[in-house]
């Protein structure tokens, strides 16, 4: 494994930004796996900066108002409800 | 119950209509008002839309009658279907293999008769990899010919939904049904209106010159090499012609693809809270750890790998490394495409280097698994269409022949993949 092999601190921080936890055989496997990955990555290093010529067009529609979802089916799916709201966890 | 579906629940369609009589299974992260839509992850186990995704209120306009909801890799993060948390399907044609992925069991439906056809997603070859494991036919549309609305996504600058038939005519009826614009996919486009793919599967394929890029065929195995060569030396003798091209840039475009469709997905899987729906742990403390603990419990190994993975490419201090160089790569496979279809009117390899895999063989080494998607991520790169026919068998196990065309040029791939099947 290369010099820049993927440490289980840098797994660790990884995860928490993408709010995942992680047990800890997960993160080594995954410390193993990253360093392979991201090496096998790092050959795009080779690739010459290309001319991207991108033929992209803004799409635009009225500002129309239009009926919603009903508010009853947007909350069927939530696992929890409060007055005709989503309920989340604390903030802090 | 067939472990092809994650469910089985019949959605009838209107009484006529190009489809009326036929049967569809549809992949379950597709939208479909009333009957959950897992996306074989238990974080969506228990996951009921209020609404259905575009293709399927086409299918019902069309007459079509849904017979269920089909397994997958979760979130579509597979080449083998045996990510779904539902556990693995079976290859109806090759016993004790895996059907492909991540449209696995939309294809192993076709494949065993449980639907005259199917619907699929494809963002860097699922469904075409299931096509070719299952001895079916599978089409990736050209970037923006159907509407994603109501598709659950993964990586969305990369992903199409696309047909499944036993025929190639059969799955360009299906494609007529779902292509064109929509206001509701503002990346959809016009060329798919007003369609009629199916009329293109005559089969002549006299004067059609066949671009065969050598790159595609280095170290795929043996067996799958000698029967794509038999299918084009079939498309031959009906009056093709075949030559070498040469595709430089396509060894980048495995990292490429990865780098590109897990940033996508870190970010388009941020959605997953156990707020609004789906997956909610019971947990204790603020937000942050009620989301990690969420997010550990819902999520399986494959999804939490990409996930972090493009959590990383698109952090501080990495991302011109691995993003920007990505999106360079993407272009210059984008070129290399157009110059070699300036040669040729299709190009062909084989569909997926390697037969299909024998179940549980291949979920120790996720690297050698992205590895196996060479043939099938470049074609997402560059939003091209391609189509994976039925070319033969090595050792009684199915090979696809995968035809690749220009932006929009579906009439011609169903007219020279109809040759065949």
């Amino acid at each position: 494994m290369s010099d820049d092999a993927v440490s289980p601190e840098e797994v660790r921080h990884v995860a928490e930004l993408a709010r995942i936890d992680l047990a800890e055989d997960e993160v080594e496997a995954f410390t193993g796996q990253f360093g392979e990955i991201l090496a096998a990555f790092e050959t795009l290093d080779e690739v010459p900066e290309v001319d991207r010529e991108a033929d992209l067009t803004n799409v635009m529609r009225p500002d129309e108002s239009r009926d919603p979802l009903e508010r009853e089916r947007a909350l069927e799916n939530a696992p929890e409800t409060e007055e005709g709201y989503f309920k989340g966890p604390n903030v802090s | 119950m067939s472990d092809a579906f994650i469910t089985e629940e019949r959605i009838e369609g209107r009484d006529e209509g190009p489809l009326a009589g036929r049967t569809v299974a549809v992949k379950d992260n597709i939208s479909t008002a009333g009957v959950r839509t897992t996306c074989g992850s238990r974080m969506l186990a228990e996951y009921v839309p209020p609404y259905d995704a575009t293709v399927v209120s086409r299918l019902k306009e069309a007459g079509a009658t849904v017979v269920g909801k089909t397994n997958m890799d979760e979130f579509g993060m597979g080449s083998t279907t045996e990510t779904s948390h539902f556990g693995p399907t079976e290859n109806p044609v090759a016993p004790g293999r895996v059907p492909g992925g991540s449209s696995g069991g939309s294809a192993a439906a076709v494949a065993a008769g449980e639907a005259d056809l199917a619907l699929g997603s494809d963002t860097g070859g699922s469904v075409r990899c299931p096509a070719a494991f299952c001895g079916v036919v599978g089409i990736k549309p050209t970037y923006g010919l159907v509407s994603r609305y109501g598709l659950v996504a993964y990586a969305n600058s990369l992903e199409q939904i696309g047909p499944f038939g036993e025929t190639v005519a059969d799955a360009a009826a299906l494609l007529d049904v779902i292509a064109g614009s929509d206001d509701r996919d503002a990346t959809t486009r016009t060329e798919g209106d007003d369609s009629s793919y199916a009329d293109a599967a005559t089969g002549d394929v006299e004067g059609l010159t066949i671009g065969v890029p050598t790159e595609l065929f280095e170290g795929a195995d043996e067996g799958v090499v000698e029967t794509t060569r038999a299918a084009l030396g079939e498309l031959e003798d009906r009056g093709a012609e075949t030559r070498e091209v040469s595709l430089p840039s396509i060894e980048h475009a495995v990292e490429a693809y990865y780098v590109i469709a897990t940033s996508e997905a870190s970010s388009n899987l941020a959605r997953f809270d156990g707020v609004r729906y789906g997956h909610s742990a019971e947990a204790e403390g603020n937000w942050n750890e009620a989301f990690g603990r969420t997010r550990e419990e819902g999520f399986g190994e494959e999804v939490k790998r990409r996930i972090l993975l493009g959590t990383y490419a698109l952090s501080a201090g990495y991302h011109d490394k691995y993003y920007a160089k990505a999106q360079d790569a993407r272009a210059w496979v984008k070129q290399d495409f157009d110059s070699a279809l300036e040669e040729a009117d299709v190009l062909a390899s084989p569909t997926m280097p390697v037969p299909p895999f024998e179940l549980g063989e291949s979920l120790d080494d996720p690297l050698q698994m992205y590895l196996a998607d060479a043939n099938t991520v470049p074609v997402n790169l560059a939003d091209l269409p391609a189509i994976s026919v039925p070319a033969g068998e090595t050792d009684g196990l199915p090979v696809g022949l995968q035809l690749i065309g220009p932006a929009f040029g579906e009439r011609r791939l169903i007219r020279a993949a109809s040759a065949l099947a």
